[in-house]
């Protein structure tokens, strides 16, 4: 059994696999035509990437062959192993598989041309066929896309061929122009908020997109930054490494703080539009932090999150509205906060108890009952007479705070209010994380039964997360109330538990940062259930990528967009040892090991 | 008096009956196993003991005092532990955190940190590994981990489910002569163990257990000695 391991050390890494590049090719192609079938490249045409030369519809199909191909060319260095000196092979690779994937639009073309298929599948329309030709001939078309796509599969081939400072100078430089294209919102509003409109004037054109010469110009920042700061940068993180703990600590303290002033000064550089769209990320990272606490820690799935939102913003809107149908108190918003956060903690304890009996398939099943019980709790006839019913309930007054009011008009208010409750939410999950109960929830999380035998009361400590996890959806569930002024039972769908389940995968289950990077990027660039992002044009294929994204991460990062360091390690340790073991090189019992 | 004691228990999986009128005793500071072939009902005398299962009819005793319904975290804080068959690391978790988890029920700070001490004194090659993720570590390594964890809660009496199995037949021989040290510093020790030859011959004292049923309680010799169990389990074991 250990006989492999020794000429493991004079591996050279594998050739190209043709096979590999075939299938790649022919996936390309398929992915192509699928994209453009779904509506892409026509629904986001009118969203400029770079004006004139790039819109995001035709990126919606560029990126396949380019990405397709360096994918495909890719190869797992394995330890022990030296990497294989790349030459114009690779390059014919890389091309095979981008004409692979433009084929596929090539072919649809054609049957476009030919056969009406518009009845299943909408997108399958002349507009489509006219984007895809270049609003030119079709025959031109095609050829324009037999050379796009070998140019670009090519281009794809060579990242591997170029040293590897220059592809990921490459890499930065397309995602820089990319972000900063689709920043445009975000990054308008900053700038006037700065009085720097003369900048954005000069890089975005004023109907949206970079201009040629403002990509051009963010292109080569992106190339002199480093040049001039990375250094100084290496140096400065290899010295704070360096430090003794207690002044790393210190550093660490000093860097927290000016980020929690940074942020809490943003708000009043930013205009209306930003605001609100990042009170809607703080909205569900307050909940993604809530959530993260049951599946990320405890490891409990809860399908049905959504429910405690539900509670929490419904029974805001009951003490606060004076237009409550049944009971209506009128409290202020900070008083009725308290009742909010002890019922929504009791609810937590009524739908936990029966629910933590469970475990696995069978929990997450009886959770999506749950939150889908709440919702029509709130819609029925029954209580309607106490939450309105499918009229919700409206006229839910701001929260009133001294200095003003917090409310939905005045966004800036809004997300001040949720910044303050995030750093409530975050330090909680951090010293939760690290506290006794912490670690209890993460043995449960490893290995219930044996948890138990530790001596954990699994029970109690399962409800305590459902319990506290409940607690921080109410916060948000409050805030969401008091901005938005309504509230409806419709607000409450399935799709919301399962777009925070997606922050939290995406963003890396178990880790703070994670999952506010995830919020970022999932609710803030591509919107929430109801909630635009910046990426506006993208709210119907929405769902299509966070699926997609899903599927992806799923297999490739498991660990989640910022990994948790430990998390990392060992998720691929465990496959690089399972792949070994599966090969026979390792002997998991190893027998020279005694103690 | 018994450290611990199991009084005519009778436990049911649903309606199948598992355990029948059994009766055991384990007494402070002695080594004891319980032999018996598949679904005889070994893991289920186990985690009777534990608190995991609650017999039907019958009584655990823990120093003289009737537990039978009381928690399993409430038998823990007693000084009664388990290590689970297959060591069941918490895998993901560092081997620290898995040792301070084996303390979770304790609050005294000073003996957690003696007790850990101790257990890098006994397994070294614990220490080094401190912050490894214990699911990466070697399968003897683990087991080290197991022993460690049961020890940080302080155990008077040690449960252990077939700690040979899944060891190589080379650890199999170290980690006898492991339970064997532990032994010694006074910790009780309830082994559950289909590799009868090996338990025994470290062993005071052995109840062979059959569909359910007490069929054998004799001393560790007279057992090694008794002609039906070499036939049907020893004659199996032999050839381990």
């Amino acid at each position: 059994m250990t006989a492999t391991s020794d000429n493991l050390s004079m591996l050279e890494a594998p050739g190209i696999n043709w096979r590999r590049q075939i299938r790649f090719a022919l996936v390309g192609g398929l992915s192509s035509a699928f994209i453009a079938l779904a509506g892409m490249p026509v629904g986001l045409d009118g969203r400029n990437i770079i004006r004139p030369i790039l819109s995001m519809g035709y990126l919606a199909l560029l990126w396949v062959p380019f990405v397709f191909a360096s994918l495909a060319g890719s190869v797992v260095i394995l330890e022990g192993m030296t990497e294989r000196e790349r030459d114009a092979k690779d390059l014919a690779a890389g091309a095979l598989v981008g004409l692979g994937s433009s084929s596929g639009l090539i072919l649809l073309m054609i049957l476009i041309q030919n056969f009406n298929l518009r009845d299943p599948l909408v997108n399958w329309s002349p507009q489509l066929l006219n984007l895809l030709s270049f609003d030119r001939s079709i025959g031109l078309g095609m050829l324009l896309w037999l050379i796009l796509g070998t140019t670009l599969g090519l281009l794809g081939g060579a990242m591997h061929v170029v040293p590897g400072k220059v592809r990921s100078r490459i890499l930065a430089v397309a995602l820089a122009v990319f972000a900063v294209s689709v920043l445009e919102t975000f990054l308008t509003d900053l700038l006037e908020g700065f009085g720097l409109e003369v900048l954005t004037d000069f890089v975005y054109y004023k109907r949206g997109g970079l201009e040629v010469l403002g990509a051009v110009v963010v292109a080569a920042l992106t190339l002199m930054i480093p040049l001039m700061v990375g250094s100084k940068i290496k140096d400065i993180k290899t010295r704070v490494v360096e430090m003794p703990n207690e002044e790393r600590r210190r550093v660490n303290l000093l860097l927290l703080t000016v980020c929690a002033a940074l942020m809490l000064v943003l708000p009043f550089f930013l205009g209306k539009i930003t605001n609100e769209l990042l009170a809607n990320v703080g909205l569900f990272v307050l909940l993604a932090l809530g959530l993260n606490i049951v599946v990320g820690l405890a490891g409990i799935l809860d399908l049905g999150y959504v429910a405690f939102f539900a509670v929490g913003g419904y029974t805001t809107a009951v003490l606060t509205s004076p237009n409550s149908p049944g009971f209506s108190p009128e409290l202020p918003w900070p008083v009725a906060l308290i009742v909010v956060v002890v019922l929504t903690g009791i609810v937590g304890l009524f739908i936990g108890a029966p629910v933590i009996r469970m475990r696995g398939d069978y929990l997450a099943i009886v959770t999506l009952g749950f939150g889908e019980i709440i919702r029509l709790l709130f819609l029925s006839d029954w209580l309607s007479g106490w939450f309105g019913g499918a009229q919700g309930i409206t006229n839910i007054p701001g929260v009133d705070v001294g200095i003003g009011t917090v409310k939905g008009t005045d966004p800036r208010s809004v997300f001040l209010l949720v910044l303050v409750f995030c750093a409530i939410a975050i330090y909680v999950s951090w010293r939760l994380e690290h506290s006794r109960l912490g670690r209890a929830w993460m043995a449960i999380r490893e290995d219930e039964d044996v948890a138990e035998a530790m001596g954990v009361n699994t029970t109690n400590t399962k409800l305590m997360a459902f319990v506290v996890g409940a607690v921080l959806a109410s916060f948000s569930g409050a805030i969401f109330s008091a901005k938005v002024g309504s509230i409806f039972p419709t607000s409450f769908l399935m799709l919301v538990s399962i777009i925070i389940l997606v922050v939290v995968i995406v963003g890396g289950m178990g880790n703070i940062v994670g999952v506010i990077v995830g919020a970022l990027v999932l609710i803030g660039v591509l919107g929430g259930p109801k909630q635009p992002g910046l990426l506006q044009e993208f709210s119907q294929f929405k769902l299509l990528i966070y699926g997609a994204l899903l599927v992806w991460m799923m297999l490739k990062r498991p660990e989640g967009l910022v990994p948790n360091v430990r998390r990392t390690r060992e998720l691929h340790q465990e496959e690089f040892l399972q792949d070994a073991w599966l090969k026979g090189e390792i002997d998991t019992d190893d027998h020279e090991d005694s103690p | 008096m018994p450290l611990l004691e199991l009084r005519g228990v009778n436990t049911h999986y649903g309606a199948v009956h598992i355990l029948k009128d059994v009766d055991l005793a384990i007494y402070p500071g002695e080594l004891v196993c319980l032999l018996g072939g598949n679904a005889s009902g070994k893991s289920t005398t186990l985690k009777t003991l534990l608190g995991m299962v609650t017999p039907t009819t019958g009584d655990v005793v823990l120093d003289g005092e009737i537990v039978t319904h009381q928690s399993t975290s409430y038998r823990v804080e007693r000084g009664v532990t388990m290590v689970p068959e297959n060591r069941r690391l918490f895998k993901r978790l560092s081997v620290k955190e898995n040792l301070e988890l084996g303390a979770y029920l304790r609050s005294d700070r000073e003996g957690i940190a003696n007790d850990m001490e101790r257990i890098f004194e006994l397994f070294p090659r614990v220490k080094e590994r401190m912050n490894q993720k214990s699911g990466t570590l070697s399968g003897g390594e683990q087991q080290m981990v197991a022993l460690g964890r049961a020890l940080m809660s302080d155990p008077r009496v040690l449960l252990m489910d077939e700690p040979s199995m899944g060891l190589a037949p080379a650890l199999v021989q170290a980690n006898f002569e492991l339970i064997q040290q532990i032994h010694e510093e006074g910790v009780a020790i309830f082994m559950v163990e289909q590799n009868a030859n090996m338990a025994l011959s470290i062993a005071d004292r052995g109840w062979v257990l059959q569909t359910g049923k007490v069929v054998l309680d004799d001393s560790a010799e007279a057992l090694l000695a008794n002609p039906e169990l070499r036939a049907s389990y020893l004659g199996e074991s032999d050839n381990r």
